[in-house]
Order: C-alpha cells, then sequence, then structure tokens
C-alpha cells in the first residue's frame, strides 16, 4: 500500500532549514525500512492529480535518483535494488508513471517521462518491460489522444532512445518508434510541442536507425522530414533539427552524398540569416564534416588503401562557397567575448570551424582567406580588424609549413605592432595568434624565429604581459610556446638565455597581479613559467633556476600564512600551494638532469620536504595531489637520503594511498611508492607492510576507479624490486590477486577502445609485477615461484594470441618472459620445450621497429636458450 | 551565452593544461624508471651470460640463430647497455666493467705473421678507462668500475648542447686511457658509436671508424666549458718494420708507457684476450717491472693472485690459473679470506717452467693488497714479469720475427709460382 508523503514531500521543500532536515531524515527512514513501499508511494504522489506540484516533481525526483546514479558503483547498487523489488509493486510503480503521461501539469508529464526511462535502462537490457514500448506507441497512434499526451509520449521514447543500448531493441520496435517519431515532425498535423518532442526524439533514436539508413527509401524519407524540418518556423524546431543533422553527419557520414548539395544550402542560408543558436548548430555541422574527414585521413595516412574508406573530401569540394561564409562569421563579435574563454558565438564558432577546415584541406584554404586577412587587417574599425587577424590565426594549423612560413615573416613585425592597438578585442586576438604562430610554426631550425627579430619579440611579449588579464593570459600562452621551440634543442635553447632573467621577473609579477584573482592569469603565469624552466639551457642557467627555486619556496611559505575565513579562501590558497608545487617539480626534474645542476636540487632537499609536509598540514582531509607529484620528483633525486624523510612523510603517503573517491590523488601516490622505491631499495622495507596492506585494499575496493589497479600491480613489482627476498611474506596474498586479475582480464569483453586499452594495461601492470617479483627472487628465492610458471606461461600465451595486444604489454610479456628463464633457470626447461608459442612470438618482436623491443626480445631469447640447452 | 557543444574546443581556449602535462610527464618518468630498473637487474643477468656458460654449438641455437638474423643489424650480443650500466651500485659495477673492457695480454712469444695481422701503437701512460657519452654527460670509469671523471663533452650526447644527429638515449663508449700531464683522453678503441655497436667488428674496421668519427665531432678541439678534456686517437701503425720503429722510438706527444698489439681480424673480445698484446722494455716505458704497494721495484719478482676456498692461489684468468696455495694454517693466521687478492712473493731459484707451464714453487706472504685493486694479476703478465727479470723479449726479437716473416713470405709467393 502506498503510504501518505505530501507532507513530507513538502516540509523537505520548506525555506525553514530545521523543517527541512527533520523531514529529510523521515524520508530517508522510510527509504531505509522499505524501499519497496516508499518507491511505490514516490509514484502514486507522481500521478496523483489531486496534489501540489511541488511535492509531485519532489517525488518524481527522488524516483528517479533511486533508480540511477552518476557513480557506477552506485548506480549498480540502484539496479540491483529495483531488480529486487516485487513484481506486483514494480508493475504498479509503471502503470503510475504512464498514467502520470497523460497529466495536464506538464512538469508531472517530464518527470514522469524521465523515470520511464530509468525505470527501461534497467529493465530492457534484462528483456523485461517488453511491453512497453507498445503502450507508448499506442498513445501516438489513437486519434483522440490529446496534444499533451503525444509530447509527454514522443519525449519518454527520446529518453528511452538515449538510456537503453540499441543492441537491445528489436529492428521492429525500431522501426515503429522512428515511423511515429517521424509522424510526430509533420506540421500539417500537429502543433509546435509535438513537434519539438519528436525532432527531439528522433536525435535521440538516431543511433538505433542503423538498417534504416542503410535503407535508401527510408534514409531518403527519414532526410526529407529532418530537412523540412530545419526550415520550420518556430527557431526551436529549426534547432533541433540542425542538431539532428550534426548528428547524422558524424554517424553516417557514408551515406550523406547525395544530399550534400541540400545541406549545403540550408547551413549556408542558417549561417548567414538564422538566429544565432541555429546558425550556430548549422556551422558545426561542417565542424562535424570536418571531423569525420580529418578522422578519415588519419587513418588513410601512412597506409595505400586509401580507397577502402569513404572519403568524400565535401569540405574540399565545398571550400570555395563555405570558407567565405565562415569568413562572414567572423566579423559578427560580441563586445564582451574575451572576457571567458568557454564563449561560443558566430565568430568563434566560425574560427573553429576555419581551423578544422583548415586542418582538413590544408594548402587549399590559404589563398581563400588570405584576401580577407589583406582586406580588413588594416582597417581602423576592430571588428574588421580583430576579424583578419582572427581568420589568420585559425589556418594556422593544417597547411604546410612551406606556404606560411612567408605569410607569418612578412606579417610578423605587423602583428607585433597590433599589440600596441587601442582595442583589447585586437590586442587579445593578435597574442592568441603570436602564440600560435610560436606553438605551430617554431622550431629552433625554422626561420621563424632568428637572432634579427627575437629581441623586437621579446620586448613586445614583456610589455604586452602588463596588458588586462585577457591580454596577459594570451601573452603568457605566447611566451609558453616560444620557450617550447627551444625544448630538446640542447644549446639552441642558449638563445633565450640574454632574456631567461626578464622573462621569469615577468612571470612572477604577472602570478602576483591583483587583478590576477580571478586565477586563470596565475595559473597561466605559473605554467608558463614551468615550461621556460623546461626550456631553459642547463648546466648554464643553473644559478637562475636555483634563485627561482627559493623564490617559489618563499611563496610557498607564504601560503601557510594566507587568512583563511571561508571555503573560497581555502580553494585559493589550494590553488596558489597546487601551481607552486608544480613549478617546484619541473625545477627538480630539469636540475636532476645534469651533473652541474644536481647539487643545487640536494641542498634544497630539506628545505623543500619541510615545505611540502607543511602543504600537506594545512589540508586535514585530502592529501595535495602536486605536492605528492614534487615529491614523487625529489625522491628520485635524492636516492637513499629521502629515508630520512620516510618517517614524516609515511603517514601522508598512507592517506593518498587510501584515498579512493579522489582516484587520481590515489594513483598518483601509487605512482611515488614506486619513486620511493627505485630511491631507497631495500630501505624502504620497514614500510612495506604499511604499504602492501594499503594496496591490498585498494585492489579488492569495488568503489575505487578501475584506472588505478593496473598501477597498483606494477607498483607491487617496483617493491619486489627493492626488497627482494623480503616480498615472499606478501607472496600468498599478491599472487592470487595476480591470478585473479590475469584471468579477470581474459575474460572481459572488450566492446569498446576505453576497455581495450583497459585490459591492455591490466596485462602490462601484472607482467611488470611478475618481472619484479622474479628478479627480485632470483639469487634467493626463486624457487617459490616455481608453482606458478606453468600459470604464467599460460597467461602469456593467452595475450600471445590477442588480437587487441598493444605495444606496451609485448614488451613487457616478453620481458617478463625472459625473468622467468633467468630466474627458474633448468627447472623449466620441460615447460618451455612444452610450449613452444615463446619463438612465434619472439619472431613477431624481431619484425617490430622498436630498438627497445628488440633488444629486450633478444635477451629473452638467450635466457630460454640457456633454459633448453641446461 | 550557450555553452559549446560538448566535443568541441574553442580554438582560442588551450588544448591541455600545464597540470595535466606536469602528470603525464610524471607517469612517462615513472614508467621509464621502472624499466631501467627492471633492465638493469636483466642486463646484469646478461653480462653473467656472456660469460660463456653457453654451449656453442646445440641444435636449438642453429635454429634460433636464424630468428635473430631475420632481425637486421640487430646483433646477438645485448649484454651493451652501459647506459644503464652506468647507474649500477657496487661490486656489481666493478664486476660488469671488468667484463666489458678488452684485456691484452702480456707478450711473453712473438706472434707469428706480425707484420701482416697486427697492428702496432705506442701506448700511452695513464689510467685505462671506459669513456661513456649519452644523455648529455660523459662518464669515465676505471677498470675497477670507480668514475674517473663525469663531464660534458663534445662526444656525441656528451654534453646538455645542441646534437641533433641522434636520439639523446644513443651511447658512445670509448676505450681510452687518460694521460695525466696533458689532461687527454688517449682513445685506443671505439667500441660503440651513436648506438651502433662495433663489438662484432674486426680492430681493421674499428680504427678506420674511430679515425673517421671522431674528427666529425669536434672531441679533439682543446678544453671548453662544454668540453672539459680533450680526445685524441693515438697514431696507429701497420705492424712492420717501419711502423715498429716509429711507435718503438718515434716522439709523440704523450709519455710512452709500452708497446699496444692488436689483432686486425679480431673482434672486441671482452675480457682477456691474446689478439691484444702489451710489450714493453726500459726504452719504451718506465714501467717494466711490476712495484709493491709502496711503489718501489722489489728485490724479488712479486705477484697478486686470490685465494679460492681451497686454499689456491689463482691467476686473473678464464678459467683462473692455480700457481700456488697456502696451508691452512697460514691463512687462518693471516686472517685472510677466500676472494681476497693476495700478494706473494716468488724466490727467483724455486721458479721452473715445465712443459711451458709455470712453476712457481715456494711462494712467500707479503700481505693483502689495498682496498682500489679489484683484480689479481694475469697468467701472461705473471710470466712476462718474470721474463723481464731474467730472459726479457727484446725488441731486436720483435724485428727479427717482422723481419723473417718477409722472408717467409717471398719464399711461399715463389713456391706458389713454381707449383703452377
Amino acid at each position: 500500500m502506498a503510504m501518505e508523503i505530501t507532507q513530507a514531500l513538502l516540509a523537505a521543500q520548506s525555506p525553514d532549514g530545521q523543517v527541512r532536515t527533520a523531514a529529510e531524515s523521515n524520508l530517508k527512514q522510510f527509504q531505509e525500512q522499505n524501499l519497496p513501499h516508499f518507491l511505490l508511494s514516490l509514484s502514486a504522489e507522481l500521478a496523483n492529480e489531486q496534489k501540489p506540484p511541488e511535492s509531485r516533481r519532489l517525488a518524481g525526483i527522488l524516483l528517479k535518483n533511486s533508480l540511477d546514479a552518476k557513480d557506477s558503483f552506485r548506480k549498480e547498487q540502484l539496479t540491483k535494488q529495483w531488480v529486487a523489488v516485487d513484481p506486483t509493486i514494480k508493475s504498479q510503480i509503471k502503470e503510475a508513471l504512464l498514467t502520470t503521461l497523460a497529466s495536464p501539469v506538464s512538469d508531472a508529464r517530464s518527470t514522469a517521462s524521465q523515470v520511464i526511462a530509468k525505470v527501461a535502462s534497467i529493465e530492457i537490457a534484462r528483456k523485461e518491460w517488453q511491453d512497453l514500448i507498445g503502450k507508448l506507441l499506442a498513445n501516438m497512434t489513437t486519434k483522440e489522444t490529446p496534444a499533451s499526451l503525444k509530447q509527454a509520449t514522443l519525449q519518454s521514447l527520446g529518453y528511452v532512445c538515449e538510456e537503453v543500448s540499441p543492441s537491445d531493441l528489436e529492428q521492429d520496435q525500431v522501426n515503429a518508434v522512428l515511423t511515429a517519431v517521424v509522424q510526430g515532425m509533420n506540421q500539417a498535423e500537429h502543433g509546435f510541442e509535438v513537434r519539438l518532442a519528436a525532432i527531439r526524439a528522433l536525435y535521440n533514436a538516431l543511433d538505433f536507425a542503423q538498417t534504416n539508413f542503410e535503407n535508401e527509401m527510408e534514409r531518403n524519407y527519414i532526410m526529407k522530414v529532418v530537412c523540412e524540418t530545419a526550415v520550420s518556423k518556430e527557431p526551436e524546431i529549426r534547432q533541433a533539427a540542425f542538431e539532428c543533422l550534426v548528428s547524422v553527419a558524424s554517424i553516417y557520414y557514408g551515406v550523406l552524398e547525395p544530399y550534400m548539395q541540400t545541406l549545403f544550402n540550408l547551413t549556408a542560408n542558417a549561417i548567414r540569416g538564422d538566429e544565432e543558436q541555429v546558425a550556430l548548430q548549422a556551422i558545426e555541422f561542417w565542424s562535424t564534416v570536418c571531423d569525420e574527414e580529418i578522422a578519415i585521413q588519419e587513418e588513410c595516412a601512412g597506409t595505400d588503401e586509401g580507397n577502402s574508406v569513404l572519403h568524400f573530401r565535401f569540405v574540399e569540394k565545398a571550400l570555395h562557397v563555405l570558407v567565405p561564409v565562415l569568413l562572414e562569421t567572423l566579423l559578427k563579435q560580441e563586445e564582451d567575448q574575451d572576457q571567458d574563454d568557454g564563449t561560443w558565438n558566430l565568430s568563434m564558432a566560425g574560427g573553429t570551424c576555419l581551423g578544422l577546415v583548415a586542418r582538413t584541406v590544408g594548402d587549399a584554404v590559404v589563398p581563400l582567406v588570405m584576401p580577407f586577412v589583406q582586406a580588413n587587417i588594416t582597417k581602423s574599425d576592430w571588428r574588421s580588424h580583430e576579424a583578419a587577424t582572427f581568420a589568420f590565426g585559425s589556418i594556422l594549423e593544417g597547411p604546410s609549413v612551406e606556404k606560411l612560413a612567408p605569410m607569418v615573416h612578412n606579417g610578423l613585425d605587423f602583428l607585433l605592432s597590433a599589440m600596441k592597438d587601442p582595442s583589447s578585442h585586437v590586442r587579445d586576438t593578435t597574442a592568441w595568434t603570436l602564440s600560435r604562430i610560436f606553438e605551430i610554426l617554431h622550431s629552433p631550425s625554422g626561420t621563424i624565429i632568428d637572432q634579427s627579430n627575437l629581441p623586437k619579440i621579446m620586448t613586445v611579449l614583456l610589455e604586452s604581459i602588463r596588458d588586462v588579464p585577457n591580454v596577459a593570459e594570451k601573452v603568457c600562452g605566447a611566451i609558453y610556446f616560444l620557450a617550447q621551440g627551444y625544448e630538446d634543442a640542447g644549446s639552441a635553447s642558449s638563445v633565450l638565455t640574454p632574456y631567461l632573467g626578464n622573462i621569469i621577473t615577468a612571470l612572477l609579477s604577472t602570478a602576483d597581479r591583483a587583478d590576477a584573482s580571478s586565477n586563470r592569469l596565475c595559473s597561466s603565469a605559473y605554467e608558463t613559467l614551468n615550461e621556460v624552466v623546461r626550456c631553459s639551457s642547463i648546466p648554464e642557467n643553473t644559478n637562475m633556476i636555483g634563485q627561482l627555486l627559493h623564490e617559489i619556496l618563499k611563496r610557498l611559505g607564504q601560503t601557510m600564512e594566507m587568512e583563511i575565513v571561508s571555503t573560497d579562501d581555502k580553494e585559493r590558497q589550494s590553488n596558489l600551494q597546487a601551481l607552486l608545487c608544480g613549478v617546484i617539480q619541473v625545477i627538480t626534474q630539469t636540475l636532476n638532469g645534469s651533473e652541474e645542476s644536481l647539487p643545487v636540487i640536494l641542498q634544497s632537499a630539506d628545505q623543500m620536504m619541510v615545505m611540502f609536509l607543511r602543504v600537506f598540514a594545512c589540508h586535514s582531509s585530502t592529501v595535495h595531489e602536486e605536492a605528492m607529484l614534487a615529491i614523487g620528483a625529489l625522491a628520485y633525486t635524492t636516492g637513499q637520503e629521502f629515508a630520512k624523510y620516510m618517517p614524516e612523510f609515511y603517514k601522508y603517503l598512507e592517506r593518498g594511498l587510501q584515498n579512493f573517491e579522489e582516484y587520481q590523488v590515489c594513483s598518483i601516490s601509487v605512482g611515488v611508492v614506486g619513486d620511493i622505491c627505485r630511491a631507497m631499495d631495500d630501505k624502504v622495507l620497514p614500510y612495506c607492510d604499511g604499504i602492501m596492506s594499503v594496496l591490498l585494499k585498494d585492489l579488492s575496493n569495488a568503489v575505487l576507479h578501475r584506472s588505478v589497479k593496473p598501477p597498483i600491480f606494477s607498483c607491487f613489482g617496483d617493491i619486489a624490486l627493492a626488497i627482494g627476498e623480503h616480498f615472499e611474506k606478501y607472496v600468498p596474498y599478491v599472487i592470487p590477486m595476480l591470478q585473479g586479475a590475469a584471468e579477470l582480464s581474459t575474460q572481459i569483453e572488450c566492446t569498446d577502445e576505453d576497455t581495450e586499452e583497459y585490459v591492455n594495461q591490466l596485462r602490462r601492470g601484472i607482467f611488470e609485477a611478475y618481472s619484479g617479483i622474479l628478479q627480485g627472487f632470483k639469487n634467493a628465492k626463486a624457487d617459490l615461484m616455481l608453482p606458478h610458471a606453468g600459470h604464467l606461461l599460460q597467461f602469456t600465451e593467452a595475450v600471445f594470441k590477442d588480437k587487441n595486444r598493444d605495444e606496451g604489454v609485448t614488451k613487457a610479456a616478453v620481458a617478463m618472459l625472459g625473468d622467468l628463464a633467468d630466474a627458474l633457470g633448468p627447472n623449466l626447461k620441460l615447460l618451455f620445450r612444452d610450449c613452444t608459442f615463446h619463438a612465434e612470438f619472439l619472431g613477431e618482436c624481431f619484425q617490430s621497429d622498436d630498438d627497445q623491443l628488440r633488444e629486450t626480445a633478444t635477451w629473452t631469447q638467450g635466457m630460454i636458450r640457456r633454459v633448453l640447452v641446461s | 551565452m550557450a555553452p559549446p557543444p560538448e566535443h568541441r574546443r574553442p580554438i582560442k581556449r588551450a588544448a591541455i593544461s600545464d597540470q595535466q602535462r606536469r602528470r603525464e610527464v610524471a607517469l612517462r618518468l615513472q614508467a621509464d624508471r621502472r624499466s631501467d630498473a627492471q633492465n638493469r637487474a636483466r642486463q646484469l643477468a646478461s653480462s653473467v651470460l656472456s660469460l660463456g656458460h653457453e654451449p656453442e654449438t646445440e641444435p636449438e641455437v642453429e635454429q634460433e640463430q636464424e630468428m635473430s638474423d631475420a632481425s637486421g643489424q640487430l646483433s646477438g650480443r645485448t649484454d651493451l647497455d652501459p647506459v644503464r650500466a652506468a647507474r649500477l651500485r657496487g661490486p656489481e659495477v666493478r664486476r660488469w666493467f671488468a667484463r666489458q673492457l678488452m684485456l691484452p695480454e702480456w707478450m711473453v712469444d712473438v706472434p707469428p705473421l706480425l707484420d701482416r695481422d697486427w697492428y702496432v701503437f705506442p701506448r700511452p701512460s695513464g689510467k685505462r678507462c671506459f669513456v661513456v657519452s649519452s644523455n648529455g654527460t660523459t662518464i669515465s670509469r676505471l677498470r675497477n668500475g670507480s668514475i674517473l671523471h663525469r663531464f660534458p663533452s663534445n662526444l656525441p650526447n656528451g654534453a646538455r648542447t645542441k646534437d641533433v644527429s641522434g636520439p639523446a638515449s644513443s651511447y658512445s663508449i670509448l676505450d681510452c686511457i687518460f694521460h695525466e700531464p696533458d689532461e687527454t683522453y688517449y682513445v685506443i678503441d671505439m667500441v660503440c658509436w651513436r648506438g651502433y655497436s662495433l663489438y662484432d667488428c674486426t680492430a681493421e674496421f674499428r680504427f678506420f671508424w674511430l679515425n673517421s668519427k671522431l674528427s666529425e665531432t669536434g672531441a679533439s678541439d682543446p678544453p671548453s666549458q662544454y668540453h672539459r678534456y680533450r680526445f685524441n686517437v693515438v697514431q696507429i701503425y701497420e705492424c712492420n718494420l717501419a711502423g715498429l720503429q716509429a711507435s718503438y722510438s718515434g716522439q709523440v706527444p704523450y709519455v710512452k708507457d709500452g708497446l699496444l698489439f692488436f689483432n686486425k681480424h679480431a673482434h672486441y673480445q671482452a675480457g682477456n684476450t691474446p689478439l691484444a698484446l702489451v710489450w714493453k722494455d726500459n726504452v719504451c716505458s718506465q714501467y717494466v717491472l711490476d712495484t709493491d704497494s709502496k711503489g718501489q721495484i722489489p728485490s724479488q719478482q712479486q705477484v697478486v693472485l686470490e685465494l679460492q676456498n681451497d686454499g689456491n692461489l689463482t691467476t686473473f684468468d678464464d678459467p683462473p690459473v692455480a700457481l700456488g696455495s697456502l696451508s691452512r694454517d697460514l691463512i687462518a693466521q693471516s686472517g685472510l679470506q677466500v676472494g681476497n687478492l693476495v700478494r706473494v712473493a716468488i724466490r727467483d731459484d724455486s721458479v721452473r717452467l715445465v712443459d711451458g707451464k709455470l712453476d712457481l714453487g715456494e711462494l712467500q706472504l707479503v700481505g693483502k693488497t689495498n682496498h682500489s685493486r679489484a683484480f689479481a694479476d694475469t697468467y701472461s703478465k705473471v710470466l712476462f714479469q718474470h721474463a723481464a727479470r731474467h730472459a726479457p723479449l727484446r725488441i731486436e726479437d720483435l724485428v727479427a720475427s717482422i723481419q723473417s716473416n718477409s722472408s717467409m713470405d717471398n719464399s711461399q709467393a715463389s713456391d706458389v709460382e713454381m707449383e703452377g
């Protein structure tokens, strides 16, 4: 029986906090005591026309939240709970939901349609609620059905399509849904609301329409209706129709050709003259076509079978008409667009699309854009000047360096002088264009920047970094890429040495600016500083970077003194500490690369460590990710000396390892354990019991993000290698975990690339763990691994035969085979004789282009050979 | 203002954050270091492998050899990764390096066909070392594995300076002698160049490669900020009369310490080899006779040998040669342990050559050697030192051998003609 919960639902929305809390706890109690009746009561509330809309709305939301959650573990729990509910109660709930679709209250209808989709997402995959689609469709085919019910029904169909996997619906159900939806779009028969719901439902149903799109007649029909809908009189409907076209371009690129002329006219008209929201979708259509063609080109690159993939070169064919349409949009800027880097308007979408066009067609775009640039860049109104600069900046990626270099060379002086333009829009886009030039075209061997123009470039950048925050931020970007051009350039990076002091000073004072408090400029300044440090020529600049280290440590010390009143203050402090720890990390990595500069880090190691520990100490609940990363870098640098910090640091390390909610922190902490093992070798032993027990707990934690698990396995290998035979006591725990994971990895179904990659990472982690253990035991306890050798060879063979195996797994597997032969020696003679896949596997490795892999394979071959002849 | 569509990045917004980059860099470094650490263990193992525990001919070997050939220029040996080896610590590093250097035997007999198959050059006096340049640093290591210098140089990837000709991780290895008076490394062999291994190349090729490649780098330039020490090649001669003469009495910019002979066809072979020989007399070396731990030439010949667990005293050869033994009492009395290097004196009158084999007779324990000493003497050294005191191999003997070779050549040539 449903319970009366209206009062509780209303009270839970009361402005009086006490009332609210009491009501919430009542509801929670009810939920915990009797979930089925709680759900039933909520559905009854939602369906009841006598109840106030507010309580109905909350009932619907609570119902929805009892069926679905963002967190996948929680979602799984909720699914299990729902499945366990008594079937008669479930069918009462579902009946109530379907009834609600006919409600005159639009809020209730809309909530009900969402809840229906959530139930469907659980049940249809389990082959339950098979009559749902039929019942919904019945609403559409009955003549007397009121428009409101049709609208709610279409909405439900759309949501159901969004929630359910295409493989779970029968083709005749899909056909019926599509028919209903397409009929709902009929302008003559239906009003605005029904048609809007229909086109939105179609958007969600497109994924299901694979078969229908293969059938020319059905496809023609669907496309005709969508194209007609794209010129409906209501802008919301036109917008939704273009959203469908965007989706079609992405899912069904291969069948677009017959419609392209029509689609071009539709989109060009919309971009030129329709309302902004519609025009944006029309631009998005072309951006999507570019995405598809770029992907096709990347796929074909390097293979001769360019014809095996359908590549229609729509962008190239439309280029002469498309580019002018896009250029027009660049002139439609908004006054305040530079204040937010998430700005999305005609000009931004047009420039973004133009950039994709350039990447798609390369050189061909240049002669179509340059006349626009030349005609507008010298005009005095900011719109023309900005649009011309934006156009130029947008096409820098894609065309060849040969094509672009002369123009950039000729234009660079002009761009530099435009950094003094009265319009901040012009300065913003000019600075961005400079950073694109440096990012894409500048390299030590290139001709864009040389001794003749570098002084002027530096003068302009160091002046403009004092401009308004949005311009200063772009200037930081320009310095970032200017420095990056000298990365790994050896002595060429000393070209920057004369400017290094001024660059560092300018970036430090930029980070200090009062108007940098928006934080974006501050973080741009520090991140640019990182790149400048990475690219500074060491050892010649050792002293300067050493001074910078002291300045950064001083600043980090100052963050501890910040006045913390609100949570905002706390966040600001934490962000600043993150940026400063980031700089320290980069300095550490940069200086430890050379013998001359290494002492600078070692001298400051104590002070750095004290700072990191203070950063940890000022955040009670969580561990600071950036400080953890910096400590990893420091541990590698100090080597065995790190042992003296361990007693203090250990508790934070443990806290980081236990932080499964913030999985990135956990993952980085796992990495730091590896750094520490390599730094301290067997001196890490006293901490291993603690570390191992947390790691083992993490592995059995169902909530921990799966991406952390492979690194934990690799980390076992690090520990075993560091402590050698002392790893023995963990073997009874670790080996079953490894075997379980190996088993799991052969059972997971690789339906998508993410899963494929995960399986590869998992296997790599497993092999690395075994390698570390085998090597660690080699001299003393190798026999402990003898019982597992057979399993290991079987697993390796299974991995060898897996088509989805990537190079990382191959390397780790081959190396492990060698370690196995090396550690266990003649004991394995029979095993290696009987299982012959290793010869084939090694043969494959010898064909690889990867020197390291071939080298490892040769070594492994030697090890196995030694066993075979023993 | 609507946000951009889900997957669309506005072109003016930065593609990646530096934080994400830092995270990725940290992960990549960790992965690299893990594979370094694991490879370190593997390389050690494989250098054990190369010591010759491996039977030369076995059916399986032949079958797998084909696979290895299919892999192109990759040679069969992989025990060669001094970059990783350079990070080894403690005794392992010494063992590793001891196995990598080619150690000439002492010339106690003149090898046949000296003038046809051999090179000769005056050996610079100084510290024999391996020089490895990689990843922006150059490191020299002595025979006992300890680091002599760590410095920037013009060798490939030897300093953090511009070098676009290959990956920074590719390494070069030179076999050198560091000559203190002019602070110069004299290169006597090239083992690896820009990651290309010369182990399996003949001396002829290695010297050719050494001469042409080293000059390309500026390694022979005078020292500068990024080039701490100069590298010079040693003039190498064909071992004919003129070459031997030039080596023996010619002027060189360094202090001579004997002559080195290299067989032209020999590969670079780690460990002791009769295909490289050292010879000296008082004219071309100040150090013909061995000194004791105080630097004095003792009246009786002294020899450094390694104590084995059966009490035998053995040379540094593979396999070791036992030249005598100590009694258990004496071992206990002197606090010696197995593996210790001990200095013993030879009573000249008790030495005998039996079937070409040296019998030292009665040995007198002088004491333990100091710590920097890593290896026992080789058998050929003991023999040479003994000969040097009694019946040295003289320069005249070498000259005579070459002269007789050339006359033999002539006679052989005429033989062939007559038969034809």
